[in-house]
């Protein structure tokens, strides 16, 4: 079990200089075991410092951070502990891979765990298999291999790592419409098999529509949205003020409704809309 | 921490320092050097301050830049002072004391002689772009392509380093978190666990940077670059007026260093 | 063929041409471009659109003769891109923007990177200056042009690369995925930024990109799959190929996409509408 706990947390970059930055201020949210969050936000709003607070890798200006009731911040060790149970992938991830083969380069986190060798292995095989990777792969070089297959490898070698939350940042970015539904598709399944919390900062408004199960809208370093899709969608008005775009199925049924057409205000996926826009048809033949 | 480092940073601004040509600059830290090395006494020590500080006022650069992009100096300016005071012969401090009055004067000059030579340098580049330093140092050198020396090639290379060190800088940060995320430890352990800690950092750093050189190879030739032949400047350096003026301020100090350095002052 | 014959069949509106190219990269086996036969026209806006590895950024790099065709030939201007005494020619009549805005900023001032170009050309110190302040103010980066590039957003940096292409005064300019590494905000930035120069200026603009939003103002959609081009032509009739770009893995509009679906459902909507206001139009239209 990992609930996240945050408590009036507030984070300054480069205090007490000329280049003094709020970037977050005053976030209190709880995020329960297992959701499926996704994070939006445009660059600035403070959603990428928020989330290196929830595995220690920055420090609270001031506010506490707890995973099941634990402050993290507690000690050096708890700092360092909690980076197991809550694991970061950042944005381009592939950049960070550095070992001779796949397979060493995935055994990277759980070997830091001090797992057995036998245990670090079991790991990299669950982990190839969340991403889809083959046996061959493992024994390749990540320099040989496609930018989508590196990022994936690179997502394998944190959830190696079995992290009870999983948070990552963009993991979509860069990446063609193909190569972008295979990553979610391995994160969701990471989910699903794992039961992991999931938070995912996405700029795509249709991915978070599709993966999500609440979505946090960060703005101005604060949260300014949180529900479910289905709540923060039925308010397009609202995300349009923040400068963010809407689902396209959201935007198609808002220039629906005011031609006057009776289409219902919490579509966000293009199957809701397909199925109002026949729900029209039916209503009108009959 | 890494985002602290300054080398090579350029603060924009407007002052004479700023506007004086690159060339002047380069000199001027020439002579500045030079003059440091005359130094020897206490007198010629503060005629050089006073120099370092004018130009420090002028320019408006604050002292805390300064003091910011010494910090990974210290460390050598520390133990330069502590080895100067442990190991001069001389009168002790105290009847039986290792440490010397002689050794305290030598290690409080030697500090004093870095720590100038590191602001003077530090104003060059503070107050001259990249571009600029790099410019007035190919024109400088010019005279040695007669000889074959490949200067164009020498500056833009300079220039290039110096543009991407903040770039991998950043980068280095956002690898060293990324692997801090997946447990990589680089506090603890010997210095032989620490060093080969480092790899995770320094490999992927190694290859982004030639994935970079590689790219921005690519991306010179695609405008056009095909060496120094036939390149012209959109901002040609002239000297004024006020360069000479420059110029011979700094010839006049360092007369004036060498003068005291005869009277041993 | 004779020399003279080559020029005949050059179209005169046509400034860059591809006659049967193909390319192979040294050390692989397979080939990346499989005989493409394309006429880019004068001052349109054409979007290459196509997955990863269907050989788009191959094409975009035969078009300043960063690669040359191991069979084929590619023509700019009328000059064969395979002539190294010309490649000169070739690279300040097409400028070209990469994907990544770090790896293509040279220098640490914004206007010292605008003003690379035009000095590599020899371009008199008076005329760069013109040009740079010209370049900037298109692309609206005037205001910064004293700012450190790497302190700037992704689209500021890629708006400063462009700028600096324009610089040069190219004919044409091929811009290599540059929305890939940005977020939405920098990439309305730069799809804005080279709209205006193509309807304003009348430059020849080549997008390569994977993102369908940024094709649907192009003149002209070229589709690439594995080598080839499977579709080219007015980006609603492309997108109308719904089955076709799924079976490529390509997405379509969301518009299209509803079209297409509410189609098969016994509706009968025009598919090549691209924007979500004809799009409602259309739906309020046949729902009468």
């Amino acid at each position: 079990m990992s609930e996240i706990r945050v408590e009036n947390l507030c984070h300054t970059y480069s205090m007490d200089t000329p280049f003094e930055k709020t970037a977050i201020e005053n976030i209190n949210v709880v995020i329960p075991h297992g959701q499926f969050v996704g994070l939006i936000g445009h660059t600035g709003s403070g959603k990428s410092t928020f989330i290196q607070h929830l595995n220690a890798l920055l420090e609270p200006s001031s506010g506490k951070v707890f995973v099941d009731g634990k402050d993290i911040n507690e000690s050096k060790q708890s700092r360092r502990d909690v980076k197991w149970q809550v694991s970061l992938v950042f944005q381009y991830p592939e950049y960070q891979l550095f070992e001779e083969t796949v397979y060493a380069d995935i055994a990277f986190g759980p070997k830091n765990m001090g797992l057995s060798e036998k245990e670090v292995d079991e790991r990299v095989r669950e982990a190839a298999e969340f991403t889809g990777v083959s046996e061959d792969l493992l024994q390749k070089s990540p320099l040989e291999l496609s930018g989508g297959q590196k990022r994936r490898i690179a997502i394998a070698g944190v959830m190696a790592m079995r992290p009870g939350v999983l948070i990552l940042d963009e993991p979509t970015a860069g990446l063609d419409p193909a190569g972008c539904r295979q990553i979610m598709d391995n994160i969701k399944r990471y989910r699903e098999i794992s039961g992991a919390t999931v938070i995912v900062v996405s700029h795509n408004m249709d991915d978070a529509a599709e993966f999500a199960q609440r979505i946090l809208v960060f703005d101005h370093g604060s949260i300014k949205m949180d529900g479910t899709p289905e709540e923060v969608f039925s308010n397009p008005e609202e995300l349009i003020k923040i400068g963010l775009s809407v689902p396209r199925p959201t935007a198609i049924a808002m220039a629906l409704r005011e031609r006057g057409l009776n289409i219902p205000g919490s579509i966000y996926t293009h199957e809701q809309l397909k199925a109002a826009v026949l729900e029209l048809k039916g209503a009108g033949k009959c | 921490m890494l985002k602290d480092i300054t080398l090579g940073q350029f603060f924009p601004g407007n002052t004479p320092v700023h506007k004086l040509d690159p060339r002047t600059k380069i000199l001027l830290v020439l002579l500045y050097i030079i003059m440091l090395f005359q130094a020897n006494g206490w007198a010629a020590y503060a005629v050089v301050a006073v120099f370092t500080i004018t130009s420090m006022c002028v320019s408006k650069i604050k002292p805390k830049n300064i003091f910011k992009g010494m910090k990974p100096m210290i460390f050598i300016i520390v133990l330069t002072g502590i080895l100067n005071i442990f190991y001069t012969q001389g009168t002790p401090v105290l009847p039986g004391w290792i440490i010397t009055w002689e050794g305290i004067d030598r290690a409080a000059k030697m500090i004093l002689r870095i720590t100038l030579l590191v602001t003077g340098t530090f104003l060059l580049t503070y107050t001259t772009s990249p571009m600029a330093l790099t410019d007035g140092l190919e024109i400088l050198l010019n005279p040695l392509k007669k000889i074959k020396v490949p200067v164009h090639e020498m500056t833009i290379m300079m220039s290039m380093a110096l543009r991407f060190i903040p770039t991998l800088i950043e980068e280095t940060d956002k690898i060293m978190s990324a692997q801090k995320a997946r447990g990589a430890d680089f506090e603890t352990g010997n210095i032989i666990r620490r060093a080969k800690a480092m790899l995770p950092i320094l490999v992927p750093l190694f290859v982004s940077a030639f994935r970079r050189a590689d790219e921005l190879a690519v991306a010179m030739e695609s405008r056009c670059y095909h060496g120094g032949e036939g390149r012209t400047r959109m901002k040609k350096l002239v000297m004024s007026g006020k360069d000479w003026i420059a110029l011979t301020i700094g010839v006049l100090f360092l007369i004036a260093v060498i003068v005291l350095k005869k009277f041993g002052l | 063929m004779p020399l003279g014959a080559l020029r005949e069949e050059f179209d005169l509106n046509s400034v860059i041409s591809f006659k049967n190219v193909h390319f192979t990269y040294p050390d692989d086996e397979a080939e990346t471009l499989k005989g493409i036969d394309l006429e880019i026209e004068k001052g349109s806006f054409v979007a290459v659109l196509g997955h990863n590895g269907s050989g788009k950024s191959t094409l975009a790099k035969h078009m300043n003769a960063i690669l040359t065709p191991t069979e084929g030939k590619v023509y700019v201007k009328g000059i064969d891109s395979s002539d190294e005494d010309r490649l000169l020619d070739i690279r300040r009549s097409v400028g070209m923007v990469f994907q990544n805005p770090d790896n293509q900023i040279v220098a640490n001032v914004v206007e010292d990177d605008v003003a690379f170009a035009p000095e590599n050309l020899g371009v008199p110190a008076e005329e760069i200056r013109s040009r740079v302040d010209n370049a900037l103010k298109q692309v609206g980066m005037y205001e910064y042009r004293l700012h450190a590039p790497h302190l700037l957003s992704g689209g500021q940096k890629q708006r400063v690369a462009i700028a600096g292409v324009i610089a040069m005064e190219p004919e044409i300019i091929v811009l290599d995925e540059p929305t890939a590494m940005l977020d939405p905000q920098g990439r309305r930035e730069v799809i804005e930024s080279i709209t205006k120069l193509c309807r304003e200026q009348g430059m020849t603009v080549v997008l390569i990109t994977h993102h369908m939003d940024e094709c649907i103002n192009a003149d002209r959609l070229i589709v690439m799959s594995n080598g080839v081009v499977i579709a080219d032509g007015k980006p609603g009739n492309v997108f109308s190929q719904v089955e076709l770009m799924q079976s490529e893995g390509l997405d379509v509009p969301e518009t299209t996409r509803l079209m297409y679906e509410l189609n098969k459902e016994g509706m009968s909507l025009p598919l090549e509408v691209l924007d979500v206001d004809s799009c409602a139009d259309a739906i309020k239209k046949a729902l009468k």
